[in-house]
């Protein structure tokens, strides 16, 4: 029955091409993670991330990641609320320029944040004067973050807030709240499923950095050495079993986080197609 | 305008309600005006920290011994092989990717089936990923220890620490790209145009040409942009199955590593200005294709 409602010819190859290339290109190399973690011993994979250097940066790597992504949820509301609700000269170019950390490779993005923040660096410099050191510290991975993470509440903001139907809040304006009241009760609330959203995805993409932080880091074990570098170092020192337990606590991390980011999605997009 | 309210009101003295309102919004817009700056100065303060001033530092450096050295850092041998081999990937990247990103949104959008989600999920999958557990899943796959590296052996084909290793890590980074830019398009433009196509006669590549490809067109170049950007950029997959050859196996973001590592920071710059001058240009075509697509959204 439902074969015949299929009007539409090229059912079958576009599924075949779709399949096969997702096959090779994702599910086969995502199996043979499968397969060889299957060939390890539970006991060796705990062994390997209760390593104290291997915690410690679990420890750095969700501390920067978490401050970084609370930064941007609240510069991202602050910018998609100015690109949505204000007029003013200029406001196109920063629109545009929101996405830069997306295109800009992370390799370019770590050396020049590194030479801006280091203490001869233009803004290094300033917090060298006054005894704060940024680049080689968490600081610096804190900033690196910062700047990969800019784009994604500002951009599941800025569709929501720019749905939202202004009558609530004159609503709420006439009744006597005053914008600060109906910003926390009336626009806030409808804000809160995207800017967890934006949250997640940035909390996640700043978990796995790696480009744009390995520079500014320092890499200093149990100080500024992040969990994916340590992947990498096990991974130069052929040690495949260690990487492959390491990520699958990443993996794992990646996982859970994008399963809650989804579960509140799907009210996030509910706002969207304005129903309830 | 508030004037003309005044004088409005003033004429009609009975309206005491609407007054009031009107003072009130009066004063709310005076209020807001100064959260209006506030908010607009924050925002542009710390996109130009944060934004303006990595790109200001890239151009500076590079530029800090001048012109010709400048051209010497950005002609070095090693520099153009990485140019090539950038170029080389991102082409495999954006080519596998279009043919794959076409049929997969048409697939989706345009058929009922099950496990639709789950494949949509584990299109996306390769963003949401690491780079360094792509690189891995790549090292596991085609690396020593795989069931693979006998035969691969044989076939003298090596992929870890080798060009096909970049070009797949490089490929996977960038896999759901095009399809989810299309995707969306097709969902929201339904199916009715194409089944009447079909009902009328037509196959299935002359309704893609003629019917799917106008819609689509404009999400596809900007698919392709992005694509292109982030295969030109990818380091951390890129950066763990490449080893570091020189000459060899290094891509254009690896070389600016390799510089800045060997302390030669001014070339490393240089190169990287190669960089964001593509990045610029991807945000302008970015630009351009949502006005595109707003405009003729409003028609």
């Amino acid at each position: 029955m439902k074969r015949n409602k299929r009007i539409i010819p090229g059912f079958g190859i576009s599924m075949g091409i779709t399949l096969a290339l997702l096959g090779i290109m994702v599910l086969i190399p995502l199996a043979s993670l499968v397969v060889f973690t299957a060939k390890m011993d539970l006991a060796d994979i705990v062994k390997v991330i209760t390593r104290p250097r291997v915690l410690a940066s679990f420890e750095v790597s969700l501390i920067t990641a978490l401050i970084a992504s609370l930064i941007n949820a609240v510069m991202g509301v602050v910018l998609a609320w100015v690109l949505v609700r204000y007029d003013f000269p200029g406001k196109r170019i920063l629109d545009g320029m929101i996405e830069l950390p997306f295109a800009l490779p992370t390799a370019v993005a770590g050396i020049s944040l590194t030479s801006l923040y280091a203490d001869t660096g233009w803004i290094g410099g300033i917090f060298a004067g006054m005894g704060i050191k940024i680049a080689y510290t968490r600081i610096g991975i804190t900033i690196a973050l910062i700047f990969i993470g800019i784009p994604f509440v500002v951009r599941t903001v800025q569709p929501v807030l720019e749905k939202l139907d202004p009558l609530y809040e004159e609503a709420a304006g006439i009744l006597g709240a005053s914008r600060t009241r109906t910003f926390l009760t009336v626009i806030l609330p409808e804000l809160r499923p995207a800017i967890f959203t934006g949250f997640g995805l940035a909390f996640g993409r700043c978990l796995g950095e790696y480009g744009s932080v390995v520079f500014i880091a320092g890499n200093q074990p149990y100080e500024t050495e992040i969990t994916p570098l340590i992947i990498m170092s096990e991974l130069q020192e052929y040690d495949y079993s260690s990487a492959t337990a390491i990520a699958l606590v990443m993996l794992a991390a990646a996982f859970l986080i994008l399963f809650l980011v989804n579960l509140v999605q799907i009210r996030s997009t509910k706002i969207l197609n304005g129903g309830h | 305008m508030s004037g003309n309210a005044k004088k409005a009101v003033r004429n009609k003295p009975e309206k005491i309600v609407s007054r009031e309102g009107n003072t009130e919004i009066h004063a709310q817009t005076a209020g807001s005006k100064a959260v209006k700056i506030v908010l607009i100065t924050i925002s542009v303060l710390f996109l130009f920290v944060m934004l303006v001033m990595p790109l200001i530092t890239v151009i500076y450096e590079a530029f800090r011994k001048g012109v010709i050295p400048y051209f010497e850092a950005i002609s070095d041998p090693d520099t153009l092989s990485a140019l090539l081999l950038t170029l080389e990937a991102t082409a495999f990247a954006v080519v596998i990717n279009t043919v794959f990103g076409v049929f997969a949104a048409w697939a989706i959008s345009k058929f009922r089936f099950r496990g639709k989600k789950l494949l949509v999920t584990l299109i996306d999958l390769p963003v949401t990923v690491s780079p360094i557990i792509a690189g891995l899943i790549f090292v596991l796959t085609f690396g020593r220890q795989s069931a693979l590296y006998p035969l691969l052996e044989e076939l003298d084909f090596m992929v870890v620490y080798a060009v096909p290793g970049i070009i797949l890590a490089t490929v996977f980074v960038t896999f759901p790209f095009i399809s989810r830019e299309i995707l969306p398009v097709l969902e929201a433009q339904g199916t009715d145009e194409e089944e009447a196509a079909a009902l009328m006669g037509a196959k299935g590549f002359a309704i893609f040409r003629t019917i799917t490809l106008p819609h689509i067109k404009w999400a596809l170049l900007y698919g392709i942009v992005l694509c292109a950007a982030r295969a030109m950029g990818e380091f951390g997959a890129v950066s763990v199955l490449s080893g570091h050859l020189r000459g060899k196996t290094v891509t254009l973001p690896l070389q600016v590593e390799i510089l800045f590592g060997d302390n030669k920071f001014m070339p490393a710059f240089a190169v990287s200005s190669i960089l964001v001058v593509l990045a610029i240009v991807i945000l302008i075509v970015r630009s351009i294709v949502e006005y595109i697509g707003k405009r003729r959204g409003e028609k």
